[in-house]
C-alpha cells in the first residue's frame, strides 16, 4: 500500500474542506453577531487545514497536483470525507451538535497524529489541534447552554443529537489505510480514541442534561466515496467556476 | 463598509432640547473647533447625539447587510485562496459591525434597539447593498469600487469629533484598505485572463460604477445635513468633493485594468486638473433608497429571518445565564 499516506492525508483534507463549506453556507444567518464571527473564524481554520493537507497530498502524489486540483477538479465520489461533515446544516443547534460530536473526535485524532512518525503530517496536526481545541470549547459551551436552556432549546438539541449520532460510528471503524498508518507511522489508535471520546462526550452531555441515543444503527461509507444525496450539490456549487471555465486562472 | 447616512432626511427634530442654553452650545462648539475629542460622558447637544446615532447605526447596519452580497459567492469562490480571503473579508465586516454597534452604545442606545430599528425599517443601510452580485467579477468590483468609495468617506471620519467613533474608524480603515486591494487584485487577474473573464470584469464594472458614485450621497446643493455635520466636525469634506476625488483616483485604475468607464461624458479637464463626468441618475438612487432596488426585499428578508431563527437560541442563552446566576447567589 504505497499510497496509504496520500489517501490518509486526502481524507483529512476532504473532511476539513467539506466542514468549512457547510460552515460558510451559514454566513449571515447566525443568531448573534458574536456567533457570526466565531463561525467564520472556524471555517477559515478549516480552509487553512484543507490547504495544508492538499498541498502535502500534491507533493506525495508527485504529479504536480496543487491544492485546487483536489478541491475543484475531482468529482463527488472521489471525495473521502466523513459523512457527518456533509450533512445539511439545519438550525443553529444542529450545527453545534455536529461540531461538538465531530470535534470531540477530531481533537483526539489530531493529538495522536501530532505524535506520528511522518514529520510533515505531525506538524500540520499540531497546528490544527490548537485551532480545534478552541472550536470544541465553543461548541461545548453552546451545547450546555442549549441543552440546559429553555424547554424548546433542550428539545431541539436532543433531536439534533438523535439525528447526528448515527454518523459517529464511522469515526472509529477504521480500514486498511488506518491500519497502515498505525503500523508504519505510529498513527492513531482508534480503539483508544473511541474510549476516550465516549467518556468525554458522556460528561458534556450530562452537564447539558442531554441523553445519548441508544441502539442506533450507524451509517458508514464516507471513506469508500459513498456519500449522501446532498453531497453532489455541495460539490457542484463549490466547483461551478472551475468547471465552467476550465484552465482559467483566478 | 460605508456610510451614507449623513444626508438623509430624518423624522426626529434637530432643534435644541430645553436644557441646551446658548452658552452651553457655544462652549461645546468651542471644544469642537479646538479639535478636542468629545467623549461618551461629556455633555453634547441632543441633535449632535442623534446625528451620530443615526450615522453610526446606519454604518453598522451597512456592514451587516453588506455581508450578504459578498457571502453570496463564498461557496462558489474559484480557488481555496480566494475563498479564504473573501471569508476573512466578510468576517471583518461582522467585526466592523460589532465595533460600530459598540460605538453607538456609548451614545445611550442599545444594540438590540438599533437592530430593532433596522428590522422595523426605521433605520437605513447603505443602498449599494441592494444591488446583486451576479458573477465572480462582482466580488472584485465591490472590493475595488465600493470599498474604495467607502475609504474615501471613512478616512476623514478617523478625525471625527466624537472620540469613540473616530477610534473605531481608525481600525476599520486599515482593514478596508486591505479589502480594496483584494478587490483590485481580483479585477487584475480577470483583466489578464481569458476573453470570457475580461468580459465578466467589464460587465461588473458597468453595473457597479454608477451606484458607487451614488454612495457619496446627494450633490452638495441637495444635501440636507451637511452644513451642521461640517460645523460639528463629524463630516470634513462635502459629498461632491469626495465623489470627485474618487473619480480622479479610480479612472486611471480602470485604464490600467483595460476597462472602459461606462460614461460617454467622462473626460480629463486640463484646466481643473480633474475628470469631468456625466450626470448621475438620481432617480435610480431615490428608487433604491425608497426600497425599490433589485435586492432590498431580499436583503431585509434574510436579515429578519436570521434574527427570528435565532430567537430560541438567544432565549436559551439568557435562561441558562439566569439559572447560573441564581445558583451562584
Amino acid at each position: 500500500m504505497s499510497d496509504a499516506l496520500l489517501r490518509y492525508v486526502l481524507r483529512l483534507g476532504d473532511t476539513a474542506l467539506v466542514t468549512a463549506q457547510r460552515m460558510i453556507e451559514r454566513v449571515a444567518g447566525e443568531p448573534e453577531l458574536e456567533e457570526e464571527l466565531a463561525n467564520a473564524n472556524f471555517a477559515l481554520d478549516y480552509i487553512g487545514q484543507a490547504r495544508m493537507l492538499y498541498t502535502y497530498a500534491g507533493e506525495l502524489d508527485g504529479n504536480g497536483a496543487d491544492e485546487d486540483h483536489f478541491a475543484f477538479r475531482r468529482d463527488a465520489q472521489q471525495f473521502r470525507n466523513l459523512l457527518i461533515a456533509e450533512q445539511p446544516n439545519g438550525h443553529f443547534g444542529d450545527a453545534i451538535v455536529r461540531q461538538f460530536l465531530f470535534e470531540s473526535f477530531y481533537v483526539l485524532l489530531l493529538n495522536a497524529l501530532a505524535q506520528c512518525s511522518d514529520a510533515r503530517l505531525a506538524e500540520i496536526a499540531v497546528r490544527a489541534e490548537k485551532e480545534v481545541r478552541y472550536h470544541l470549547r465553543y461548541a461545548m459551551q453552546w451545547l450546555v447552554r442549549l441543552g440546559d436552556g429553555t424547554e424548546e432549546s433542550h428539545a431541539r438539541v436532543q433531536a439534533s443529537l438523535d439525528e447526528f449520532w448515527r454518523y459517529t460510528g464511522e469515526f472509529f471503524t477504521g480500514d486498511d489505510v488506518d491500519a497502515h498508518l498505525r503500523r508504519e507511522y505510529a498513527g492513531p489508535d482508534l480503539t483508544a480514541i473511541a474510549e476516550e471520546w465516549r467518556k468525554n462526550v458522556a460528561a458534556v452531555l450530562a452537564e447539558a442534561t442531554l441523553t445519548a441515543p441508544a441502539d442506533v444503527h450507524m451509517v458508514d461509507g464516507g471513506r469508500a466515496g459513498r456519500h449522501s444525496e446532498h453531497f453532489g450539490f455541495l460539490v457542484a456549487e463549490m466547483q461551478h467556476l472551475q468547471r465552467s471555465y476550465p484552465g482559467a486562472s483566478w | 463598509m460605508y456610510t451614507q447616512g449623513l444626508d438623509q432626511k430624518t423624522k426626529t427634530s434637530d432643534k435644541p432640547g430645553p436644557l441646551e442654553g446658548p452658552e452651553q452650545l457655544a462652549e461645546f462648539q468651542a471644544r469642537v473647533d479646538a479639535e478636542e475629542k468629545i467623549e461618551a460622558k461629556d455633555w453634547m447637544p441632543e441633535a449632535y447625539r442623534r446625528t451620530l446615532v443615526r450615522q453610526i447605526s446606519q454604518h453598522a447596519h451597512s456592514e451587516i447587510i453588506g455581508m450578504q452580497p459578498e457571502g453570496n459567492w463564498l461557496t462558489r469562490a474559484p480557488s481555496l485562496k480566494r475563498k479564504a480571503i473573501l471569508l476573512a473579508k466578510v468576517q471583518d465586516e461582522a467585526g466592523h459591525g460589532l465595533y460600530l454597534y459598540s460605538a453607538g452604545e456609548t451614545l445611550g442606545v442599545s444594540r438590540d434597539q438599533m437592530v430593532a430599528d433596522l428590522l422595523a425599517g426605521r433605520a437605513k443601510y447603505s443602498s449599494i447593498f441592494n444591488y446583486p452580485t451576479l458573477t465572480w467579477a462582482d466580488i472584485g468590483a465591490i472590493g475595488w469600487l465600493v470599498d474604495g468609495a467607502a475609504i474615501m468617506n471613512q478616512i476623514p471620519l478617523c478625525r471625527c469629533s466624537y472620540g469613540p467613533y473616530a477610534r473605531a474608524m481608525v481600525r476599520i480603515c486599515k482593514e478596508e484598505s486591505f479589502h480594496q486591494r483584494q478587490g483590485f487584485e481580483i479585477m487584475l487577474e480577470l483583466s489578464k485572463g481569458t476573453d470570457a473573464q475580461k468580459e465578466m470584469a467589464q460587465d461588473a464594472f458597468n453595473r457597479w460604477w454608477w451606484p458607487s458614485l451614488m454612495m457619496f450621497g446627494p450633490g452638495d446643493k441637495d444635501s440636507k445635513h451637511s452644513a451642521q455635520s461640517m460645523a460639528w466636525k463629524i463630516k470634513r469634506f462635502s459629498n461632491d468633493e469626495l465623489r470627485q476625488k474618487f473619480v480622479d483616483v479610480t479612472v486611471p485604475q480602470a485604464q490600467f485594468l483595460g476597462l472602459r468607464v461606462p460614461d460617454d461624458d467622462l473626460h480629463y479637464n486640463d484646466e481643473t486638473g480633474h475628470y469631468d463626468f456625466g450626470e448621475i441618475d438620481w432617480q435610480e438612487f431615490l428608487d433604491v433608497l425608497a426600497g425599490n432596488g433589485p435586492c432590498n426585499r431580499q436583503r431585509m428578508a434574510q436579515r429578519t429571518r436570521a434574527h427570528e431563527d435565532g430567537q430560541w437560541v438567544r432565549d436559551a442563552a439568557r435562561a441558562y445565564a439566569a439559572r447560573q446566576r441564581a445558583k451562584a447567589a
